[in-house]
């Protein structure tokens, strides 16, 4: 098994096919969106393939060590150009190809219109275990 | 009886209702009434024998499960649990066990759980924490493979191959919180190998011995890889190098090669080299050859490209690697290593930069990246 994690972005992706700001959809669309979600990570505890998940707040900060003696540099809010993570999951399956396929699905969302998002998710391998076997 | 003695024997007692019938998930479960049992009543009045206790009262659990009469059933277990007299016979259960656990019908994740959870012993806790994932996730994994084999009936083993994989599969998982898979692994395989006259089981003993022995001495205090060549021959494990050569010597004097068998022998030649530039390469590379009549896999193609480099010398290495496709694993690290032992610096450190980027865990990626910047420093 092989764990991934599958990183949904609020801006920075490629624009997705149905870009349609989540404020502008009907509260409807919207109990769509996240019961789609909710649906797709009790499915993956069903199959055994849920490791974690969470979704984050768009207020993200950039610190910097900035000198002994003196407090944390900080840059932020972010500016509108930059990459902000909305979400995460990690999840842990047999093969790269699964992995594919279950952020294919998740990609899916329904957003406005109840038409899939189509939007961009990054996909990131965890570093494994150290082989044994070929020294 | 410790905890210990008590769980190594729930492999058994389990295989042994499995075997009478008892489906997989029910048959767990009165098991572990078993075992409850057994810890409330056992200080004050221990069985003779304490499997056919087990086995005795885990085998009322399930038919009061399945029965309508469940408390006139229990009124009847409290009276005396004390078995019949007669050995019921140990290892046929547990080896038919193994071989449930490893099904084909399994996928490989499934059957390494299921293997650890009913012939291990172990708990969906330890097990979820050694694969770093929620416990209701593991659980979920046991319970679906559970239902996958609930139907499978079959009175000979199956594929000793496929169980063989399974234990492999453990090995090479490591180990985290405090269950090091290796070392189940390895009692595990200890267990099948007295059950099972199979010269590939012993092989395959032989081989989890051998790579055992030398895991500490793999990485400094602070995580970071020992390549083979400079490890501390001092700090590999002598006795489990003995167990481990013995086994295998047993297992090929009965001719009957097999891809394990093949790898334990590479890893004996390893063991067997005082010092790194003592290592008898011809012989491993010969020993490679014999593993590619097994298994022509790339991955094995690779590693006896790198064994020809130290046999014949870099150049034979490295046009033993140029006919393999260099999007395989370590290929690029491979031939960062023979083009350095050829000479050619510059070239061997953007190889193994490269490398380092493809690396799947850390500390090869770290272990890479430190050969690179060796080199670029000059």
């Amino acid at each position: 098994m092989a764990k991934y994690l599958l990183l949904k972005h609020y801006r920075g992706a490629p624009a997705a096919v149905n870009d349609v700001p989540m404020a502008k959809w009907t509260p409807e669309e919207i109990d769509a969106h996240i019961q789609y979600m909710r649906d797709f990570a009790d499915r993956l505890t069903e199959t055994g393939e849920f490791v974690a998940e969470a979704a984050l707040a768009p207020e993200g900060t950039w610190v910097r060590f900035d000198g002994e003696g003196r407090p944390p540099v900080t840059d932020g809010p972010f500016a509108e150009t930059k990459d902000l993570i909305a979400g995460w999951m990690i999840i842990d399956v047999e093969s790269y190809e699964r992995a594919v396929e279950l952020a294919g699905e998740l990609s899916a969302a329904p957003g406005a219109n109840g038409e899939p998002i189509h939007e961009w998710l990054e996909l990131r391998p965890f570093y494994g275990v150290a082989p044994t076997i070929t020294d | 009886m410790d905890d210990v003695a008590l769980r190594a024997l729930v492999p058994s007692v389990l295989a042994v209702l499995v075997r009478r019938g008892a489906d997989f998930a029910a048959a767990e479960d009165a098991v572990q009434d078993a075992l409850v049992e057994a810890v409330r009543t056992w200080p004050a009045d221990a069985p003779r024998d304490a499997k056919g206790w087990l086995v005795t009262v885990a085998w009322r659990r399930f038919l009061d499960a399945t029965r309508a009469d469940a408390a006139r059933r229990r009124r009847e277990d409290a009276v005396d649990a004390e078995p019949e007299p007669g050995p019921i016979p140990a290892t046929d259960d547990t080896l038919w066990l193994y071989f449930l656990c490893a099904h084909p019908s399994l996928t490989p994740a499934s059957a390494v759980a299921l293997t650890l959870r009913a012939v291990g012993g172990l708990t969906t806790r330890q097990i979820a924490d050694a694969y770093l994932v929620p416990e209701a996730t593991m659980a979920q994994r046991i319970s679906r493979a559970k239902r996958t084999v609930s139907d499978v009936r079959f009175d000979q083993p199956g594929d000793v191959g496929t169980v063989l994989r399974v234990l492999y599969l453990v090995f090479n998982e490591g180990y985290s919180g405090d269950v090091d898979l290796a070392d189940e692994a390895i009692r595990l395989t200890r267990q099948l190998a007295a059950a099972f006259d199979h010269p590939e089981v012993a092989g395959l003993l032989a081989l989890m011995l051998l790579h055992r022995a030398r895991r500490d001495a793999r990485t400094r205090p602070d995580g970071s890889l020992v390549p083979l060549a400079e490890q501390d021959r001092s700090r590999w494990d002598t006795a489990l190098i003995a167990e481990g050569v013995e086994i295998l010597q047993a297992a090929l004097a009965r001719d009957r090669l097999g891809e394990y068998q093949a790898q334990a022998a590479i890893a004996a030649l390893h063991a067997d080299a005082p010092k790194a530039a003592e290592t008898d390469w011809v012989q491993i590379v010969e020993w490679y050859d014999e593993l590619l009549r097994f298994t022509d896999s790339p991955v094995v193609r690779l590693n006896r490209a790198v064994a020809l480099g130290e046999a014949d010398g870099p150049h034979a290495g490295l046009a033993a690697l140029a006919e393999l496709d260099d999007s395989l694993p370590r290929h690029t690290a491979a031939a960062a290593y023979l083009h350095e032992k050829a000479g050619e610096r510059a070239l061997a450190a953007r190889l193994y930069a490269a490398a380092a980027a493809r690396a799947t865990n850390a500390a090869e990626r770290d272990h890479l990246t430190r050969q690179a910047a060796r080199l670029n420093r000059g």
